[in-house]
């Protein structure tokens, strides 16, 4: 992600020299074994499960103590039965689903995050899907934990990312016939203008404001 | 037939459906006694005494059996998560706290946790704020089990039960008033600590709650526990048992009610909860009536845990509420006055008179915030209706990139449909009552 200047708004009268400023955020790479912990464990059970790691898991991030698997869309289904079903991880659990719209990540702008958990094990792992805007179709995983459900029908709802074989995906927040999908970072968050006397302050979408 | 305002008909390809509003069903009743076929689907809420705030239940009814009952939510939504990415990390617990209304310290405690994770100051964080966390977050259970079992009996028609339970919750928003200023929503936990220490009777007037909310909680205990028709109402209905808990992904009292002793404050813990003595109450029914048990038999481990708090914060006495760090540690003084939490007047004497520093330092952190580095965690903690778990994702800048929240209550109320289909309609309203589902934590 890269980010220009000091202010949320461009344009805007800056006579500080800040808003010249560039900042990339690094994308995180993988992280090197040993992983630490029982990451190792859950990573060789995988390995051993899908000899063409790569092909499924595309990325191991171990960040603040937390394990992130990055998994290719087309295999994520077979990846959570075996995270399921296997009797070394024994993940029962799927804490939901979660949508975050990276615009500036090309080809992958779109992801989906999801937290499981292993009442057998005590373990917490973190699966994450990102696809491309142009074709934002994930495969559902109601069948394999059934409580993703309605965290499904939330993510389609803010994010527009399509579950494929999910039975029913239907808006769950927002009405019906709502046009777009109000997490997407180019949504903007509306509001109305503010006015005092000789002065205006502008709705919080365009209202100048650090970064 | 004759046209009626409150029953129409019409043909579709199904045959006749009949609309029913308002009371006036006596054409209609005439008419439907015509037809052989008794299939109704009736709309239950979203403004229903008995369905906890806005839900929506779609129940199809085959007499008075329920073959299909579906939840429509949405109705409560209010884009906290959006409007949270429009504000720093700190001015964001003030909205993080409005999600669930009933248990609003938690929201805090679980969002707080999640930042101080990205920033890596979870273990600089002082003792004495994370007792006070604890301490804050079990009165807050008390409170709101209080209106899970108060409006669940009186949705259930025992009224009594509810009064005695409003009493008790009053008792415990006071001291929330006495500490924060405000009783609900108070945005009293902050990343890196708590807005203001309690005030020097604090602990004085915790011990004393405690010992009037042992005594009288056996009200209720007496009226309930035990209780013949209560038991009728509520034993063996909405029944879930563990394989349905773990694949839809439930966890708290109903998950706790199959026999399983999961909670986070004991697997996983979190803010020193290791260092408390207290048990997981449990039962293996996979009922209403279980579920019930489970929060009367937890009113009293929050007890326990509160003295011990109590104990610690008394050797504790005037120790720090807020993480030493300047650059992330809210400057301001605070102070509760008559109307809630507000600017402390020697802080503005010092800020206004007497420092430049601290004024423009106070300027800088109030407007910009501070900024934590680019990453995601993933915070969970054990509210009164489940696991309440943050994902933060940070770009590195001073408000938050995305927030969500995985609500207990979201995820939980999607059990109606396995608790209800095939029981009585009547049995519903225990059921979902059994839930105790927040819709503001629902929809958010």
């Amino acid at each position: 992600m890269t980010d220009h200047g000091m202010f949320g708004a461009p344009g805007t009268g800056d006579t500080s020299g800040f808003g010249g400023l560039v900042r990339v955020s690094h994308n995180q790479g993988s992280s090197e074994r040993p992983y630490g912990g029982y990451f190792d464990e859950v990573a060789d059970e995988l390995e051993r499960a899908f000899p063409e790691f790569r092909d499924a898991i595309e990325k191991v991030v171990v960040d603040r103590g937390e394990l992130t698997l990055h998994i290719n869309r087309d295999r994520l289904v077979d990846v959570s039965r075996k995270l399921r079903d296997t009797e070394t991880l024994r993940f029962e659990m799927c804490m939901g689903v979660n949508g975050v719209h990276y615009p500036e990540d090309k080809g992958r702008e779109l992801h989906a995050i999801y937290p499981l958990l292993s009442l057998t094990h005590n373990r917490r792992i973190r699966l994450e899907v990102s696809v491309p805007e142009s074709d934002p179709h994930i495969p559902s995983l109601v069948e394999v934990w059934g409580g993703n459900n309605w965290h499904e029908r939330e993510t389609w709802d803010m994010f527009g990312i399509i579950f494929d074989g999910h039975p029913g995906l239907t808006r769950i927040l927002m009405p019906d016939d709502w046009p777009g999908h109000p997490q997407r970072k180019d949504y903007p968050l509306g509001g109305i203008p503010v006015e005092y006397k000789g002065a205006t302050v502008p709705d919080p979408s365009n209202r100048r404001s650090y970064r | 037939m004759t046209y009626d305002a409150y029953a129409s008909s019409q043909e579709t390809t199904e045959g006749r459906v009949y609309s029913v509003t308002g009371g006036d069903w006596d054409s209609l009743s005439t008419e439907i006694g015509a037809t052989k076929e008794e299939r109704v689907v009736v709309n239950m809420g979203p403004q229903h005494p008995s369905t906890h705030g806005v839900l929506r239940l779609v129940l199809e009814l085959e007499g008075e059996t329920v073959t299909e009952a579906r939840a429509g939510i949405g109705y409560l939504h209010t884009g906290i998560e959006k409007n949270s990415e429009f504000k720093t990390w700190t001015q964001a617990t003030t909205y993080v706290t409005r999600m669930d209304y009933l248990a609003p310290i938690f929201n805090e405690t679980a969002y707080c946790l999640g930042v101080e994770k990205l920033l890596g100051i979870t273990n600089d964080v002082p003792e004495r704020a994370t007792v006070i966390r604890v301490l804050m977050m079990e009165l807050n259970r008390i409170s709101s089990h209080m209106v899970a079992l108060g409006t669940g009996a009186l949705e259930l028609g025992a009224l009594t039960p509810m009064l005695f339970a409003f009493r008790e919750r009053e008792r415990v928003l006071d001291m929330f008033e006495m500490a924060s200023g405000l009783r609900m929503n108070m945005a009293y936990v902050r990343p890196g600590g708590v807005a203001q220490d309690l005030p020097a009777d604090g602990i004085s007037k915790i011990r004393q709650l405690v010992k009037d909310l042992r005594r009288d909680f056996k009200d209720n205990e007496k009226l309930l526990v035990g209780n013949t028709i209560w038991m009728k109402r509520t034993q063996g209905i909405g029944y879930l048992d563990l394989a349905g808990c773990t694949t839809l992904g439930i966890t708290g009292p109903i998950l706790r009610a199959t026999g399983l002793a999961w909670d986070l404050r004991k697997v996983q813990p979190y803010c020193g909860y290791e260092d408390y003595q207290f048990d997981i109450p449990t039962v293996n029914t996979c009922d209403v009536y279980g579920r019930f048990i489970i929060r009367m038999n937890e009113l009293e481990e929050s007890l326990r845990i509160i003295e011990q708090a109590c104990d610690k914060l008394e050797k504790l006495q005037g120790a720090p509420v807020m993480v030493a760090d300047k650059k992330i540690a809210w400057p301001a003084q605070l102070s509760v006055g008559r109307d809630g939490m507000g600017n402390s007047l020697d802080h503005i004497r010092e800020i206004m008179g007497e420092s430049m520093e601290a004024l423009i330092h106070h300027f800088k952190i109030v407007t910009e915030g501070f900024r934590v580095p680019a990453g995601q965690v993933y915070s969970a903690i054990e509210s009164p209706r489940g696991e309440i778990g943050v994902h933060l994702v940070s770009d590195g800048g001073t408000r938050p990139y995305r927030l969500h929240f995985r609500e207990p209550s979201f995820n939980n109320l999607q059990s109606v449909s396995a608790m209800c289909e095939g029981s009585m309609i009547a049995d519903v309203i225990g059921a979902v009552a059994s839930i105790d589902p927040v819709m503001g934590g629902v929809d958010r």
